[in-house]
């Protein structure tokens, strides 16, 4: 039997975090006036189609890292880079793609999920991930042209729940 | 050992007993990578959060010092294999010593500390050790359920070095009698996982005539990161 110590479990982000996870700049993973700079959109929805109003969405690739807590409509937003495809210790090739990492009240652990950009189709339709899915439950990583932004709603529960991920 | 005999201590998503679950936990299970995918992928970069040295006193923040039970808040954090986890980001919050958060969406009738705002970051060292100066947070009701109080606890959110070992968490105090009664604690089925959350009392960590001392250690879920397979 292995003594190796046993990961610290998981607690939900309580609804109290607006004071002390915020910092200046947070919602800016690259410049937000910087040449390539995509501001990304969107909002988190509960079961009942109800916006959540106290989670904290994180988005992450190699050096970009941004942070935003939602507001009163569950609404957050991201100014990000797109970044370059990935290939996996396989050698089969991810599409560009963001990390999505997702706290709120009432989720006793995070949820995984990733964010995947429409322009790139070539690279979806034959991206590791993407491929395991169902096209009903790809469709939900695949951010969606909305005028300047790219729109990308984070559905918790439901009909058309987010795919999510262990990683 | 294989995967079937590792006792899972994660909480469920939903957990009714905990009632802000029952709309927000997915349905679906989450979709499972091939691990190989993702073997040592680094974590998310962290290093534009700003941090001081300041920033671990949470004591000092104010011109005044902050009412309650001053406390040394210390632990070292390390990976599934007893590694440190070096000059990673620890940040931690919570409330005031009367169970009041400093944050706008707190409509709890408990005083605010003007001296006291209860938000803190620090990097662990190069053996994994981080150490906060505080105050004991109170105990505070809530509207889960008739006559709800959640205990005394303080939050903790760590990054690792690893894809798989971000974590936000919750450390509770000793002897705390509400942490039985606590639906988010109890979301984690085993004792021995809860166990994990509750700090020790430290005696010798504290600082005699100044403040009482809590060890608290975190495991970051993920394997001997090395610098060169970052």
């Amino acid at each position: 039997m292995s003594e190796r110590p046993r990961p610290t479990p998981s607690q939900t982000v309580g609804p109290f975090f607006g004071f002390a996870l915020p910092f200046t700049g947070d919602v800016d993973a690259v410049r937000p006036d910087g040449t390539g700079t995509l501001r990304i959109e969107g909002q988190v929805l509960d079961g009942a189609g109800e916006p959540v109003p106290d989670s904290l969405v994180e988005v992450w690739h190699a050096s970009q890292f941004a942070r935003c807590r939602t507001d009163v409509e569950g609404a957050f937003h991201f100014n990000l880079a797109k970044p370059a495809a990935l290939r996996l210790l396989d050698g089969r090739v991810r599409a560009p793609h963001m990390n999505v990492t997702v706290f709120a009240r009432g989720l006793l652990r995070h949820l995984e999920t990733f964010l995947y950009f429409p322009d790139e189709s070539e690279a979806n339709s034959t991206d590791p991930v993407l491929e395991l899915l169902d096209p009903n439950l790809r469709a939900t990583l695949i951010a969606r042209p909305d005028g300047q932004v790219l729109r990308f709603d984070i559905r918790l529960q439901g009909e058309s729940e987010t795919a999510f991920f262990a990683l | 050992m294989s995967p079937a005999e590792v006792v899972d201590f994660e909480p469920p998503y939903l957990f009714p007993e905990y009632r802000s679950t029952v709309l927000r936990a997915p349905h679906r299970p989450l979709v499972r990578l091939p691990e190989e995918w993702f073997h040592r992928g680094p974590g998310p970069a962290f290093g534009r959060i700003p941090v001081s040295p300041d920033d671990a006193d949470l004591t000092r923040q104010h011109k005044g010092e902050p009412l309650g039970e001053r406390i040394i808040l210390a632990g070292r954090v390390v990976d599934e294999d007893g590694a440190p986890v070096r000059d990673t980001l620890v940040e931690v919050w919570q409330a005031n010593a009367a169970g009041r958060y400093a944050d706008p969406a707190d409509d709890h009738l408990a005083p605010l500390d003007p001296n006291f705002t209860g938000a803190g970051r620090c990097r662990t060292d190069s053996d994994g050790r981080y150490r906060f100066v505080t105050i004991k947070p109170g105990a505070y009701p809530w509207q889960n359920h008739e006559n709800a109080w959640r205990p005394a606890h303080v939050h903790f959110s760590l990054f690792g070095p690893q894809l798989s070992g971000r974590l936000v968490t919750q450390m509770y105090f000793p002897g705390d009698p509400l942490m039985r009664l606590d639906p988010i604690l109890n979301s984690i089925p085993d004792a021995r996982g809860r166990q994990l959350l509750v700090a020790s009392f430290d005696i010798a960590s504290t600082t005699p005539g100044w403040a009482l001392a809590y060890r608290w250690d975190i495991v970051i879920r993920g394997r001997r990161a090395t610098p060169l397979e970052r």
